[in-house]
């Protein structure tokens, strides 16, 4: 790291700020499209960079930070901010300027973290931010005179509508000049590492002083409260109405990630058929054939349809969280997810999960306590994730007579989908309770969370965050997917079938004899050796086993077998009991390797990504016995 | 010029710093964990202003119903029980705004047992639990 590789890298700009300063969409204003998500080495915190072109002509990277109220991280993406803002990370320099965002609205805690990151002595710009809410609520703040008392350029900004980005360009610029230098070398002191210690509560109390002092100075009028956001929360937050609405509004939420995404699935379904059979026309037959149309197209094609749905999830989430009502609904579930020793911001990582566990998990950074976290992260996958639906489905169909109970108004395949979720939210509570008084005692995390005042989404923010969770969820299926998919082709393909052989090629795979070898095991479970065989692809991804009972099902059937559909051959094939205690075993369903895999980063130990697996196979292992038992002995079969 | 607000504040804060205000450590602040300790169990109702615990004669934000205003005069994590190191929960506190000097209402109440509180602070809002609320002391107005 010298200072010639510094001087060679653009300029770099961090955002620095409060959660819900609209930091973000000061970012997006900033940069518009031109951004991407990667992940902070050794940990998943996203680090979300853009790149724009000032006025002066050059170049200019800038990192959207973690929001946070203080340098003194509790979470790891606290961390992350406190980490790039001293250039702790390694080939990563301190960033030349630091973009503070605050929320004019609420000055008096947000300039406390102002103060503490110029303490840091480096080139600092105010954005205060939310402007055009501020004056509506009869703010008026004196840009000029906060700005020399604080004694930092301060520009006014309305992210949302795009309002003073030109005029934080041009400060930028200016700042930058001033950095550099007539021959650019000035800076190269100031990038030495900082000597930065935790405030003690004396100097936050001193801190807070001078920021009562500065508002003295520089705010002509103070605002009003927002009367709107108590009285939505007269209502929203009502002992009687809350938790009834947030469950509506959770049910809403689920019936569009099906209903909505319906067709869009279909689309890309009846998409990948014609890609797969274009591919399938035009190449010869033979290995590469075999490995492009039934290895990649069909594999990853079978994640790649998920997509709608997770768009649709996040979509929700996003709205819940720009709105402001995210914050409200971990208020609502505090004290519920206390009985069983949750945080109440557990609640946003496990709503993620019922799309992936993999964002879910990720969504945990923002508990502060690591036991808790774990705790979050232990249970997320539990949630029935849309990776379990396929199978839920294929099964529910074959299985499950389509009629209709409690007097025609419920119907009984909906019924068991319904039940399956519960079971998943219910087994979570358990096993949290179980964790909370035994590997993770302790009293619970204090609960200090702010209630931001309601908003109404920008719908620019709003397509830029799906277009980022489609980017990292393309990217997800195009590298890890993918190679898990060859590898599955691989073993399912090799060695082939002898000459002379009598039963499917699959059955001599590599695949086939783990099957068979699987096959003992699981026989009191009441698993066939096919269903062990589809188990086994179904690790990389859930939704797989349903490709894979395909392949196993098309490959070992002959005639007239084929002729039916899968659901038709497995209801034709398989006991009540084989296809309850699967139902069973894929409401707990271990075998995800992209779970296993951001647990291992997130938890940054393989201690607990095996903790994990193996409770979730045991559970998994223990629901399908006693399902599979049960049933056998109820049905005499 | 000047908001009477802010005069106001700056005011109430810079005489409350100089008072005696971080009790922590102190052995004198050991028997105020008492009246706190009793706060359990869903559907408890902590006890309100009306009958402040013995020997108590500041009562704390923990004790506050929804509706009630009062002023910050100090903070007290000795009084409650956090898995949290000493010096963390008044540092917390003090970074999401609870400060000598700040004006506090309690906006909205959870369910059950009336908790997790919302609390306004001057300008923002504070979701925070009665057991770790009951750390901050008020006087009522």
């Amino acid at each position: 790291m010298s200072n010639t590789a510094v001087f060679a890298a653009p300029p770099r700009i961090a955002l620095v700020g409060n959660p819900n300063c609209g930091k973000t969409a000061l970012f997006n204003a900033l940069t518009g499209a031109r951004q991407k998500v990667a992940n902070y080495p050794g940990v998943t915190v996203e680090r979300k960079v853009g790149e724009f072109l000032s006025p002066a002509g050059s170049r200019v990277q800038i990192i959207d930070l973690p929001g946070t109220y203080s340098l003194r991280a509790r979470s790891p993406d606290e961390e992350v901010t406190r980490d790039v803002v001293l250039g702790r990370f390694e080939h990563e320099a301190p960033p030349d300027v630091m973009v503070c965002v605050a929320d004019a609205t609420n000055l008096r805690l947000h300039l406390r973290l102002v103060l503490e990151l110029k303490k840091l002595g480096r080139p600092i710009i105010l954005a205060l931010n939310m402007m055009d809410v501020a004056e509506a609520r009869g703010c008026s703040v004196d840009a000029a005179a906060l700005s020399a008392a604080l004694g930092v350029p301060v520009v006014p900004t309305v992210a949302i509508r795009r309002h003073g980005v030109r005029g934080l360009l041009d400060q930028i610029d200016r700042s930058m000049a001033v950095m550099t230098g007539a021959d650019g070398a000035a800076a190269a002191p100031s990038i030495a590492p900082c000597g930065w210690s935790e405030p003690s509560a004396h100097e936050l109390r001193a801190y807070h002083q001078e920021v009562e002092a500065i508002l003295a100075a520089a705010l002509r009028s103070a605002g009003r409260p927002s009367l709107a956001t108590r009285r939505i929360d007269a209502a929203l937050l009502h002992p009687a109405i809350g938790l009834p609405f947030l469950f509506l509004v959770l049910f809403l939420m689920f019936q569009a990630v099906f209903a909505w995404a319906a067709l869009p699935m279909d689309m890309i379904d009846t998409a990948l058929g014609w890609v797969q059979a274009a591919a399938g026309a035009a190449l010869p037959d033979g290995m590469l054939k075999s490995l492009i149309t039934d290895g990649i197209i069909a594999g990853v094609g079978s994640v790649v349809i998920f997509l709608p749905q997770i768009l649709v999830l996040f979509f929700f989430i996003l709205i819940l969280e720009s709105t402001g009502y995210m914050a409200r609904a971990a208020f609502l579930l505090d004290r519920l997810m206390g009985g069983v020793g949750l945080h109440g911001r557990a609640f946003i990582p496990l709503l993620s999960s019922f799309a992936c566990a993999v964002p879910g998990i990720m969504a945990a950074r923002t508990i502060e306590n690591r036991a808790d976290r774990l705790a979050t992260i232990m249970i997320a996958p539990l949630m029935t994730c849309s990776a379990r639906l396929p199978v839920y489905t294929l099964l529910i169909a074959a299985f499950v007579p389509e009629r209709t109970v409690a007097g025609g108004m419920i119907g009984l395949q909906g019924l068991v989908m319904f039940a399956l979720y519960a079971a998943g939210i219910l087994s979570a509570l358990a096993v949290a309770f179980v964790l909370k008084r035994t590997v993770f005692k302790g009293a619970r995390e204090p609960l200090l969370m702010e209630l931001p005042s309601y908003r109404l989404p920008g719908l620019r923010d709003l397509s830029l965050g799906l277009l980022e969770r489609t980017r990292i969820f393309l990217a997800r299926a195009g590298t890890i997917i993918f190679a898990i998919m060859i590898l599955l082709w691989f073993l399912g393909s090799f060695p082939g079938a002898p000459d002379g052989a009598t039963g499917p090629a699959i059955d001599y795979s590599f695949a086939g004899m783990l099957g068979h070898a699987l096959a003992p095991l699981l026989a009191p479970i009441g698993f066939t050796w096919q269903i062990a065989i589809a188990l086994v692809p179904g690790m990389a991804a859930r939704e797989v086993a349903v490709a894979a009972l395909g392949t196993v099902y098309a490959l070992s059937e002959t005639g007239d077998a084929l002729s039916g559909s899968l659901a038709g051959v497995l209801a034709a094939d398989w006991s009540l009991p084989t296809a309850l205690a699967l139902l069973a075993w894929f409401v707990f369903a271990p075998q995800c390797v992209s779970t296993l895999s951001v647990v291992k980063r997130e938890t940054n130990s393989w201690f607990w990504m095996i903790v994990m697996l193996v409770y979730m196979t045991l559970l998994a292992y223990g629901a399908a016995f006693v399902t599979f038992q049960l049933s056998s002995a109820l049905l005499g079969g | 010029m000047t908001p009477p607000v802010s005069g106001a504040l700056s005011g109430a804060m810079s005489g409350a710093a100089s008072g005696p205000v971080p009790a922590t450590g102190s052995p004198s602040a050991a028997p105020a964990a008492a009246p706190v300790a009793p706060h359990a169990g869903p559907g408890t109702v902590p006890a309100t202003t009306s009958d402040p615990p013995d020997g108590r004669h500041s009562p704390s934000l923990g004790s506050l119903r929804k509706g009630q205003r009062a002023v910050v005069t100090g903070l007290d994590e000795t009084a409650v029980a956090t898995p949290l190191p000493a010096g963390e929960l008044e540092r917390r506190m003090i970074e999401m705004g609870l400060i000598e000097g700040a004006r506090v209402e309690v906006l909205h109440e959870g369910f059950p047992g009336a908790d997790p509180l919302a609390v306004r602070i001057n300008d923002h809002t504070l979701a925070l639990r009665r057991a770790e609320a009951h750390a901050v002391l008020v006087t009522l107005g």
